[in-house]
């Protein structure tokens, strides 16, 4: 059976969201606590909301820290499917493993609404399930979500089908309306919306589906 | 020898800083006119053991890009302060 890790920082808070995201499609998943030194077991690898590390200096900046974040690097380096969301997100640039950086919101403000997301590449492992401009309605819930990066990334980027989702209207400043960007791999992928919310139309919208199956179910397809 | 070191954090150019712009935009209210390109940052103060200052501050700098600054979007510099605040240095 697929199992996929859910990784359990100090001030997470998203983590049961994930999990039973993963376990409404049909897959095993259990949580990985941060100290942990190794990955093994596992089909793929979510890093979820919150703030870990009480977000302290910046978004994601301790947490790169977390002995886990070595065993995640390396499990990403073997071609393993790692997926950041929101906070998780964060941490993935961070710590390197995506290109860019996540700062304040245009406009200073806390944004928790729904949001209308333009799949613009289908080759990562977050949306290789879905097709090239389907639109997703998706919630987004976040301080520090505006996607940041220099021209030379931002050229590389699309260069390199890096740019996995994109905000049909940008909500908080983000470069290009970038909502999700993958590593040149496409194996490890991060998007400030939340698809772990997005499981059922009796909670708004089931798109978040159409994602995470595809995320869930790719290291089987690929074994 | 300890030095009292301060790094300061700000938002590399080109890259918008909405904190800035705002704190910009309120001051002519409260009659501060002509004044541009506010930039909001972060600073630290810190005391540093070191041969001299030079070492001091190469070693301000090092912790300073590893984990006070994001160089994607982060410059920082440091330099040697007055006084450490509330230290003993």
């Amino acid at each position: 059976m697929t199992r996929i890790g859910v990784v359990v920082f100090p001030g997470s808070n998203c983590e049961y969201d994930a999990l039973a995201a993963v376990t409404a499609l049909g897959a095993q998943a259990d949580f990985i606590w941060h100290s942990e030194t190794s990955i093994t077991d596992f089909d793929g690898v979510i890093l979820p909301g919150g703030f870990a590390h009480g977000d302290y200096l910046r978004p994601g900046a301790l947490a790169r820290f977390s002995p886990v974040m070595e065993a995640v690097a390396n499990f990403a380096k073997e071609g393993g499917p790692v997926l950041g969301i929101c906070n998780g997100f964060q941490v993935l640039t961070e710590a390197g493993l995506l290109p860019g950086a996540l700062q304040k919101n245009r406009g200073l403000t806390f944004i928790c609404e729904p949001t209308t997301l333009i799949v613009e590449s289908t080759r990562s492992v977050l949306t290789r399930g879905a097709t090239k401009g389907q639109e997703l309605v998706i919630p987004i819930n976040h301080f520090s979500g505006a996607y940041t990066c220099d021209d030379e990334t931002l050229r590389s980027l699309e260069e390199n089908d890096q740019i996995a989702l994109r905000y049909r209207e940008n909500p908080n400043g983000s470069v290009g309306d970038i909502a999700g960007v993958s590593n040149v791999a496409g194996n490890v992928v991060g998007l400030m919306p939340h698809p772990e919310r997005a499981m059922s139309t009796l909670l708004g919208s089931a798109d978040g589906r159409v994602l995470l199956d595809g995320f869930v179910f790719a290291p089987a397809l690929a074994r | 020898m300890n030095f009292p070191v301060i790094v300061t954090v700000t938002l590399r150019e080109g890259i918008a800083d909405p904190e800035g712009a705002t704190i910009e935009r309120a001051l002519p209210a409260l009659g501060f006119t002509g004044v541009t390109h506010v930039r909001a940052g972060k600073s630290f103060r810190m005391t540093i053991e070191a041969a001299d200052e030079a070492s001091a501050l190469e070693k301000a700098t090092a912790l300073a890009e590893r984990l006070l600054s994001n160089p994607v979007i982060e410059d920082a510099s440091a330099s040697i302060g007055t006084s450490a605040i509330g230290g003993s240095a």
